[in-house]
């Protein structure tokens, strides 16, 4: 099969809907399937549906809080924005359904030409909320597929890593590791048996930027992995996948079996020598396995415990063969880069973090939800902007990135571009791209309690300073909270916090101190007031 | 290759056994998908006991104690029987910060029971979940698999009053 079979067929799929000329769609993704859009999308489809108007289930649109949504969009204008409704019952089909390419309902209508539409640049995000999920044929005819085929066919595997360098892309889930160097890491290893894995285990609280990936195009994601397979010489693919998303478990495996149906997965894919086939993992609750190491003992059938890094997966991984790992998102941004070029890619964001980034926003903001931005696009743009502030009149007080992992910046830090360096100095990390935010009535000491504590709950247990730091930690918060702390306890808390750091076996233990550091660093008066609470 | 062995008939007639069955099968009845055996004895029966971990154990051929390590090691699995209802409130940071410890704080003070308990007469369990990535409806609650938005404790009490 070539690129040009390729286009034939996606005109083929696209030839099949002629005569369509506006779309219905309803977002069936998981936050607005839990606000009803179940009973809305069956009573749209009910409701009668003419050869000229198409009722779609499509996935992620953005705008979570304002559940469920509903888009009419013109076929024959795609990059006109669609019309949008917001909070829509099941009643309101009718009149949605009668408005179809006439005056659009107002009472329900969500203005598009909002920042948090307008300011955002979709590329991961490029299919969400447009095709539908479980529709092999939907994606094709969105351009999908295409650099599958286009790197089998015309690219070399070392082409494909060398592009992938050039896009100066880096991973996505919390670590911001060159991908390029992975790739050819894995790649250089003798050949043999390799492994591509792609870690669905989105653990963070409050963040489910994966989720939505995976609920509304999952396709995308075995095309990445199928591209990183043929690159780095592997030919066996898993999906480790939160068992707490069901609707992702299921979407990502109907890809799975309609890409297997279609001959873009399994033996010799799209009539080339190349052969790759994914297998679902699922997770059991356990944010440890979010770590590399461990996410391959979880695989292998054993406790998520991690284990000392070197040996690095990329050398000695999954059953001690060479290892690709990368996140949802990474290989999300893979086809656009093999099908745009590296080039296209790195002429977007800042010097030295490429690309846009997804975000979550959550916690109290008046726009929760998903939004995709450039890189190097400050924080207050993203919350103030984009976000629409803090509702209810109150006064901003922090930005908590990165979860467990990360850290809380306040009101003075928020004209910093978003960048993986920038935030990083400032004592935080970017994560996976969860956000939170909170206004004046939240404590940071309570904040910094609550992050132990998940941390204490989520330590595996393998090495001492992880397990029993946290909870010295977290006994210690606890009494600094209560207000019964004292001097002595803040000043072994800041000492803990150093020890744990540089002692822990892995990320999670290392970096579990952040929250409390962070919140040292800017609210370190708020801590104060109940040390002094205390003595009275 | 290994030798054909044949594998253990289940603990009892219950036909439940024969989806953890399947589910073993579909994966060649490899070690290495034990937790993929664990959610299949979970889905069917809601929790794992002795008898039901024994029976994996030797369907696998693993040590019971290994796969006992596995069970206890991850969150989702419990091993005890829960109550005919499942309130899990979401305790991921979204919740956390618009008011979830309220809504703990409720549903103690309605039924008596704090996370990871079981009302004496088996109405309702009360559970806790690190995020259900439901932060657009914060704070977030799932009963019995459906997700209730924007609850306050009044409201989920009265929810759970509700149920039978």
């Amino acid at each position: 099969m070539h690129l040009d079979d390729m286009f034939e067929r996606a005109e083929e799929y696209r030839a099949e809907s002629a005569g369509v000329e506006h779309e219905v769609r309803v977002c069936m993704a998981a936050s607005c399937q839990s606000s009803g859009a179940q009973p809305v999308f069956a009573a749209l489809s009910e409701g009668g549906q003419g050869d000229a108007c198409r009722v779609k289930a499509v996935g992620c649109m953005g705008l979570c809080s304002a559940g469920p949504l509903v888009a009419v969009a013109e076929v024959a204008a795609p990059n006109e924005a669609p019309v949008l409704y917001r909070d829509v019952r099941a009643a309101d089909a009718p009149d949605i359904l009668a408005s179809v390419g006439r005056q659009p309902v107002e009472r329900l209508r969500c203005p598009t030409d909002q920042p948090f539409f307008t300011r955002q640049q979709r590329i991961v995000l490029a299919n969400a909320g447009i095709i539908d999920p479980d529709s092999f044929k939907g994606y094709v005819a969105a351009g999908g597929y295409f650099a599958l085929i286009q790197a089998l066919t015309e690219m070399t595997p070392a082409e494909v890593v060398q592009e992938v360098t050039k896009s100066g892309l880096r991973g996505r889930g919390g670590g911001g590791y060159p991908t390029g160097l992975k790739w050819s890491t894995v790649a250089k290893m003798p050949p043999g048996q390799k492994y591509v894995i792609c870690n669905a285990d989105e653990g963070d609280p409050g963040a489910f930027m994966d989720r939505a990936v995976l609920e509304s195009d999952p396709h995308r994601i075995l095309e990445g992995m199928a591209i990183a397979a043929y690159a780095v010489g592997a030919n066996k693919g898993y999906v480790y996948v939160r068992a707490e998303y069901p609707l992702a478990v299921e979407r990502i495996a109907t890809a799975i079996r309609k890409a297997k149906r279609a001959g873009f997965m399994g033996n010799r894919i799209a009539e080339t020598q190349f052969s790759f086939d994914v297998e679902i993992r699922l997770g059991a609750g356990a944010f440890v396995c979010g770590e590399e190491t461990a996410l391959m003992a979880s695989i292998e059938g054993l406790r998520g415990q991690p284990r000392p890094r070197p040996p690095y997966p990329a050398q000695a991984g999954l059953w001690g063969y060479p290892t690709l790992i990368n996140n949802v998102e990474t290989y999300a941004n893979i086809a656009p880069i093999i099908r745009e070029g590296g080039d296209w890619f790195a002429d977007i964001g800042t010097e030295r973090s490429k690309g846009t980034k997804v975000f979550a926003l959550a916690g109290t903001i008046r726009n929760t939800g998903l939004i995709e931005v450039p890189m190097g696009t400050t924080l207050r743009d993203i919350i103030e902007v984009i976000g629409g502030g803090i509702p209810g009149g109150k006064a901003f007080k922090a930005v908590q990135t990165g979860g467990p992992s990360g850290g809380c910046l306040p009101a003075a830090m928020l004209d910093i571009p978003v960048d993986y360096d920038s935030l990083r100095e400032l004592g935080t990390i970017m994560g996976s791209g969860g956000m939170i935010i909170m206004d004046e009535t939240s404590s940071m000491v309570d904040v910094a309690r609550y992050f132990m504590e998940f941390c204490m709950s989520e330590s595996c247990g393998k090495c001492v300073p992880c397990r029993a730091g946290t909870l010295q930690m977290h006994g210690l918060l606890d009494k600094i909270a209560k207000a019964r702390g004292s001097a002595q306890d803040l000043a072994l808390l800041e000492e803990l916090c150093d020890m744990v750091q540089a002692t822990s076996l892995c990320g999670l233990g290392q970096t579990a101190p952040n929250p409390v550091l962070s919140t040292l660093r800017y609210f370190r008066e708020e801590y104060e007031e109940r040390l002094a609470a205390a003595q009275v | 290759m290994a030798l054909q062995q044949t594998k253990p008939a289940p603990p009892d007639a219950d036909k439940r056994w024969k989806l953890v069955n399947a589910a073993m099968r579909r994966n060649g009845y490899a070690g290495h998908a034990l937790i993929e055996a664990l959610h299949a004895v979970q889905d069917a029966f809601g929790y794992l006991d002795e008898t039901s971990l024994r029976f994996v154990a030797e369907s696998l051929d693993l040590p019971p104690s290994k796969v006992y390590g596995v069970a206890t090691f991850y969150h989702l699995f419990t091993l005890k029987p829960k109550g005919r209802h499942a309130c899990v409130v979401c305790t991921g940071t979204a919740c956390y910060i618009k008011g979830a410890g309220g809504l703990i704080e409720g549903v103690e003070q309605g039924f008596g029971v704090v996370p990871g308990e079981t009302t004496p007469d088996d109405r309702l369990s009360v559970l806790t979940a690190r995020c259900v990535g439901a932060c657009g409806l914060a704070p977030a609650v799932v009963l019995d698999g459906a997700v209730l938005g924007k609850q306050t404790p009044d409201a989920l009490v009265a929810e759970l009053n509700r149920l039978e």
